[in-house]
């Protein structure tokens, strides 16, 4: 039986479809991508499935049950929801941020316990981010606070990760180490559900791919079947070759700017070159 | 242990604080009879005193402790349904009269001083008339299918609007040689009206009040990093937000019933709070409420003190909030730029 179960769910918001129909199975350890224009959808079957948006028609399962009968907060120690990386109106210390995912295990008036915090620093450990303890979590980097809301996940103890465009907003160097983390995540048996704008993320770290588009599933799959020029163009409405190098990873090559004089091969003014080497 | 530290600190500032403040007034008495007085009192200690037991009874126990008390609860249930809001709207810039409270205990106390010469229907039209303010701004928030923030906040703007006008209302029809000056001097703020009786009944609501927003600090910082996210971590959002509400609106009328309109309280000691230990709201909550406690007992001696004839405690607090607030906006932005 898979882990979750998204079965026939059909959302409307203002009677406008967002979600028609829309069935998937996620089994336990996976790591799950979803690929989709803007306004496709991705981040309603998200909530969907995190139990913020009770769908229309359909249910979402857990382990075989359908969420809408577990309460908030015993779904809450099941399934953490990592948002979009956010500044936040109030410069909490990131260990404050990381103690406020013990929330679905406290009774209604509560204190945080010694326990609650050591499990606090034992995440942050696991995410060499012990350092950050102290530090106001509005005045750490991107790459810094993303990981501060993984360890929130954790202290959740969630077992299922529901992100929502992780790697939007974060550099590059920090969007690659993001994904590092997720893969050793994974291998620990985590599950993660996230929806992200770039294929390759997809092709990088996750097993399978989902597409949405006008809220329908196009393709699902393994990302190796799934992830290929002709979904790109329908999905994105954009020619890509999906090339693999060398036998290892695969990489996005757009059509349309293959040959505006960017690329390899073709003469540069020497005096790029120049200060390139110079700044070395 | 360093809050700890801050917390002991500013109880025993604001007990030195409350004897001061029971020193100060125009019949001198001296400190060691305050404290004489009160050992006798509480533990029925046989103390010599140099003024008459019965004077200083009613001195001490009818006149200054009562309104040394309401400068008390106002300060304290001001600043703590500041924090709350702040939190629970997101914007360190909200002060506890968002939802239109203060607009409508405005409007219910001059109605009231309109309608009936009853001092003590005056404070319940107060009372009342905050929380219907309040409860048709939800209303406006619900009537448009939402618990939202923005919409939450939008229906406080109307409602408040609403009172402030109906208030205009009543002023124009009020007589302007009696009631008039009375509804605009209610108006300016401050605890010149404040007798023993309204004390002894607001002591325990203010006090409930207080220790259940104490008690729900915990969720303040969930809340404030947006209902989805919290509502993820299984926090019932809108029963929180919800109770929360309904005890800091019941705070900010008796502040009203107390003082009148006592502006800026609500908005700056969080933030004076907020830079002594932080933005943790289950530390800041206690030590706003002791801090803005603190304030308005000094205020209030000033403004009963400075001159011959008092000044309005509204009037001080606007003035001192005013450009302190001016200052700390630089710090305040930090984390909302």
């Amino acid at each position: 039986m898979a882990l979750m179960e998204v079965r026939h769910v059909t959302f409307a918001y203002r009677e406008k479809p967002v979600l028609k129909d829309v069935s998937v199975e996620v089994g336990e350890g996976e790591v799950v991508t979803l690929l989709g224009p803007n306004g496709s959808g991705k981040s309603t079957l998200i909530k969907t499935v995190i139990g913020l948006i009770r769908p229309g028609q359909g249910t979402v399962r857990l382990a075989g049950r359908d969420i809408s009968s577990i309460p908030q907060k015993e779904l809450a120690r099941h399934i953490a929801y990592v948002p979009q990386f956010h500044r936040g109106a109030f410069p909490y210390r990131v260990l404050d941020v990381i103690l406020m995912g013990r929330m679905p295990h406290k009774t209604f008036f509560f204190r945080y316990s010694q326990e609650d915090i050591d499990i606090a620093r034992t995440v942050m450990e696991k995410l060499s981010i012990t350092h950050l303890a102290g530090r106001p979590y509005t005045e750490i980097s991107g790459g810094e606070r993303q990981l501060t809301l993984i360890a929130r996940a954790l202290a959740q103890g969630a077992r299922i990760f529901v992100m929502d465009e992780p790697a939007s907003g974060l550099d590059y160097g920090n969007q690659l180490r993001l994904l590092e983390h997720i893969t050793a995540l994974s291998c620990e048996g985590y599950t993660f559900i996230k929806s992200t704008h770039s294929p390759e993320h997809a092709l990088w770290i996750a097993h399978r791919a989902v597409m949405i588009k006008k809220g329908a599933i196009i393709a699902d799959g393994r990302c190796d079947d799934v992830v290929n020029s002709e979904t790109l163009l329908q999905l994105y409405n954009i020619r890509v070759n999906v090339i693999r190098l060398n036998g290892t990873l695969r990489v996005c090559v757009p059509e349309m700017l293959k040959d505006n004089g960017a690329g390899e091969g073709t003469e540069r003014p020497s005096v790029f070159v120049h200060r390139g080497t110079l700044r070395r | 242990m360093r809050t700890g530290l801050v917390i002991t600190g500013l109880t025993c500032a604001l007990v030195v604080a409350v004897l001061i403040s029971l020193v100060l007034g125009k019949y001198p008495v001296g400190i060691e009879d305050v404290c004489g007085f009160f050992l006798w009192k509480v533990f029925n200690a046989g103390v010599n005193l140099s003024i008459d037991r019965q004077l200083l009874e009613n001195i001490l126990l009818n006149i200054r402790l009562p309104r040394i008390m309401a400068a008390v609860f106002v300060g304290a249930s001001l600043s703590i349904s500041g924090v709350a809001f702040q939190a629970m709207f997101l914007n360190p810039l909200v002060s506890p009269g968002i939802l239109g409270v203060l607009a409508g205990a405005s409007f219910g106390a001059a109605l009231g001083m309109v309608l009936s010469k009853s001092w003590f229907f005056v404070q319940a039209s107060c009372f009342v008339f905050g929380f219907l303010a309040v409860m048709a701004a939800v209303g406006v928030a619900r009537f448009y299918k939402g618990n939202s923030i923005i919409l939450l906040i939008l229906g406080g703007v109307i409602s408040g609007a609403l009172f402030t006008s109906l208030l205009s209302i009543v002023k124009y029809l009020a007589d302007p040689y009696n009631q008039l000056p009375a509804i605009v001097y209610w108006l300016m703020g401050g605890l010149t009206l404040v007798d023993a009786g309204t004390i002894r009944t607001s002591a325990i609501p203010v006090v409930a009040g207080v220790a259940l927003v104490i008690s729900l600090s915990g969720y303040l910082n969930v809340l404030s990093m947006g209902d989805e996210e919290a509502r993820a971590m299984g926090v019932p959002v809108e029963r929180i937000r919800i109770i929360l509400v309904v005890i800091t609106t019941m705070l900010s009328a008796i502040t009203v019933v107390l003082a009148g309109m006592v502006g800026w309280v609500g908005l700056i000691i969080p933030h004076i709070s907020r830079m002594i230990v932080g933005p943790d709201n289950r530390v800041l909550i206690p030590v706003s409420a002791l801090v803005g406690a603190l304030y308005l007992v000094a205020v209030d001696d000033i403004s009963r003190l400075l001159f011959t004839t008092e000044i309005p405690l509204g009037i001080i607090t606007s003035l001192v909030g005013i450009p302190f607030f001016a200052v700390v906006l630089k710090r305040a932005g930090r984390g909302w730029s």
